[in-house]
């Protein structure tokens, strides 16, 4: 703890002593939209929460464009014309530094720390890479918190159909199913907790861990399921990124968000071992069925690196799969159409024997994460092909049938992970 | 004239039946040491194997992440590394005790010298050991990196990268054992350098057109992506 905490932080918080809301924006090189985000929540917090205490807090993973000075100077000039009354007191500013090594956890726990020194008793953490948003989403992530009482608060965007496609193959169906909460967003950019969260979550002994570096919010959300606390969701609006947002890889996106999901559910099998069905959490905001966006998905590509790759790496998933699911798996991609059927429970069995293999440490844990993409490309051309011409309506009504495979088939998953027939 | 003749002849099939007479014994007893030495190799792994099992040594060497690194370096497990280990240093003795009961001088004197150079084997077994392991994990990243990338023959890729990599241990394993230093090096680096030398040519003078569509790919659309990652997956 002392490591990240500098005097220079801990001289901020003192003289501010305490707030109510916090709102934190964790940056790295963000020069070109931090005024933008850090306006929003200005606004958000003058128009939503006029009299309560309140702070806005930015940590900074070392940036080099100047992004921390753009932070301090960041100032509105005139409430009126967001329709937003003149705020009864100021925001002050925190600044925070963490090194970039550290990642997602660096600035989660240097919030959290904050939160709990503060005794705020609701926290939002938002990202400046989204053009998208407003001050409207301050309170829809905060309200919730701090007038229902939750404890956490995980969002819900509008986005484009195929947007998504990890989430909604892999982290919404394994977290409905094993930890037993449908939660449609559990790895997002943006979240919100209570301070009782906060303190426990500073609790937990993880943070040394590496796979806290990139998936310290997926960790965030299911600690707060595996902890019996109170969440919920909030449908924020659309979603869409600053133009000179930086994309991870699929790569680096599976090393971090199934890699963190794997791994939370190693912290949390007592808890989810006794889960035997899954529950609806309480949702805040107003869903809007609009796609935005456009996508240049390349299926027939994308099959054709599945079929590829699965035959390649054969040997590889062979340590990894149980039989007949490498058979089933090597037929669908080895079929002479240009497209291939990868059914729901073809599907649940391959993340579920992942799973499994990753927690009995089959092999590299990073290995086996990578031995998953191929697999994965197989099932989204899959997907792709089901779903070409389907509306909103008839993909969240498969969505949900895909979720209750996973349900179904939690038995399988326990047989495989805990050795049991 | 013929009774010398017939003399000689005697006097060496005599020497010849006492030579026999004398080596026929040592070679059977080498014979017995060796086959003996084969079953209660093969009966000490087997009971090494149980020993091993009944105390659960594979789930105790997990703690230590021994097996992890067997496991991940598509190595048997522990118990199984050690009973075969166990087999081959008994049978391995008793094929020298065998070779001994020869009595043949020259041979003892290698023996003699073998037990010399034995401390340096064995590092060159483990320096081989290491080797395999290292050679098995970036052949599978290789392989792994390369399927991910979409790029063009990704076993041939992942069994150079073992095949280099094996291919120093063993250099630096015979290098330990003293065997032909100059010679193994030398032929080492000069395949080495051929494989690299014709990598080189291949790619310059077959694929120019590959090489300028690569380039061109990575710093001219500026990493314009699409099929999977055309979308934001999370």
């Amino acid at each position: 703890m002392d490591s990240i905490v500098s005097d220079e932080f801990l001289r901020q918080i003192t003289a501010i002593g305490q707030v109510d809301v916090l709102v934190s924006v964790p940056t790295a090189d963000n020069r070109h939209t931090i005024e933008h985000a850090v306006n929003a929540v200005q606004i958000g917090l003058a128009k939503y929460f006029p009299r309560e205490r309140t702070a806005l807090m930015n940590v900074d993973a070392q940036s080099r464009d100047g992004t921390p000075e753009i932070v301090r100077e960041a100032a509105v000039r005139d409430f009126q014309s967001y329709l937003a009354p003149t705020p009864l007191r100021s925001s002050p500013i925190i600044t925070a530094s963490c090194h970039p090594s550290l990642g997602q956890a660096g600035a989660l726990r240097l919030t959290l720390t904050a939160a709990d020194l503060l005794r705020a008793k609701a926290c939002a953490i938002v990202s400046p890479d989204v053009a998208s948003l407003t001050p409207e989403w301050i309170d829809a992530l905060l309200r919730p918190i701090y007038r229902e009482g939750l404890d956490q608060l995980t969002p819900i965007y509008q986005r484009h159909r195929f947007a998504g496609l990890l989430v909604r193959n892999i982290l919404a169906p394994v977290v409905g199913a094993v930890y037993g909460y449908e939660i449609e967003e559990p790895a997002p950019d943006e979240i919100s907790f209570s301070g009782v969260l906060a303190c426990h979550l500073l609790a937990q002994d993880v943070w040394q861990e590496s796979f806290m570096r990139s998936g310290a919010l997926m960790w965030l959300t299911t600690t707060a399921l595996a902890g019996n606390f109170r969440v919920g969701q909030s449908f924020l609006g659309p979603k869409v990124f600053a133009a000179r947002h930086f994309s991870p890889s699929l790569a680096e996106t599976m090393q971090s968000a199934v890699g963190a999901l794997f791994k939370s559910m190693e912290e949390h099998q007592a808890f989810w071992r006794q889960r035997t069905s899954s529950q609806a959490v309480p949702l805040f905001g107003f869903p809007v069925d609009v796609e935005i966006g456009s996508a240049h998905l390349n299926r027939k590509k994308m099959f054709e690196m599945f079929r590829s790759g699965a035959n390649a790496i054969s040997s590889i998933l062979a340590e990894i799969l149980s039989s007949p699911t490498l058979d089933a798996v090597l037929q669908a991609a080895n079929t002479a159409d240009d497209h291939c059927y990868f059914s729901d429970e073809l599907w649940t069995k391959v993340v579920y024997e992942f799973a499994a293999s990753y927690h009995r440490g089959v092999m590299n844990r990073d290995h086996l994460l990578q031995a998953l993409i191929p697999v994965y490309r197989g099932r989204i051309s899959s997907y792709l092909w089901e779903n070409r011409g389907a509306h909103l309506e008839e993909l969240r009504k498969r969505r949900e049938v895909l979720h209750l495979e996973f349900e179904r088939m939690k038995p399988y998953l326990i047989e495989k992970w805990f050795g049991e027939t | 004239m013929g009774d010398l003749l017939f003399k000689s002849l005697t006097e060496t099939m005599s020497r010849l039946s006492d030579m026999v007479a004398s080596f026929l014994p040592r070679l059977i007893a080498m014979a017995i040491i060796i086959i003996a030495g084969a079953i209660v190799a093969w009966i000490l792994k087997v009971v090494v194997r149980r020993i091993l099992r009944l105390i659960k040594f594979d789930q105790l060497s997990e703690t230590t992440g021994f097996t992890r690194l067997l496991t991940q370096s598509a190595l048997p497990s522990p118990a199984d590394l050690l009973a075969r280990f166990v087999f081959w240093v008994a049978w391995f003795a008793f094929l020298l005790l065998g070779l001994n009961a020869l009595g043949i001088e020259a041979l003892n004197n290698e023996i003699g010298r073998f037990f010399d150079v034995l401390p340096q084997i064995f590092v060159a077994i483990l320096i081989l050991f290491v080797g395999v392991v290292i050679a098995n994990f970036f052949g599978r990243a290789t392989l792994l990196g390369a399927v991910n990338a979409n790029a063009p023959s990704p076993r041939l890729l992942s069994s150079m990268v073992r095949f280099v990599i094996i291919a120093l241990a063993v250099t630096m394993a015979l290098e330990r054992i003293g065997l032909g230093q100059g010679v193994v090096l030398m032929a080492f680096s000069i395949a080495f350098g051929a494989v690299m030398f014709g990598l080189a040519l291949a790619f310059g003078l077959g694929g120019r057109d590959a090489a300028r569509r690569l380039l061109e790919k990575r710093f001219l659309e500026d990493k314009k992506k699409d099929d999977d990652e055309g979308i934001s997956q999370l």
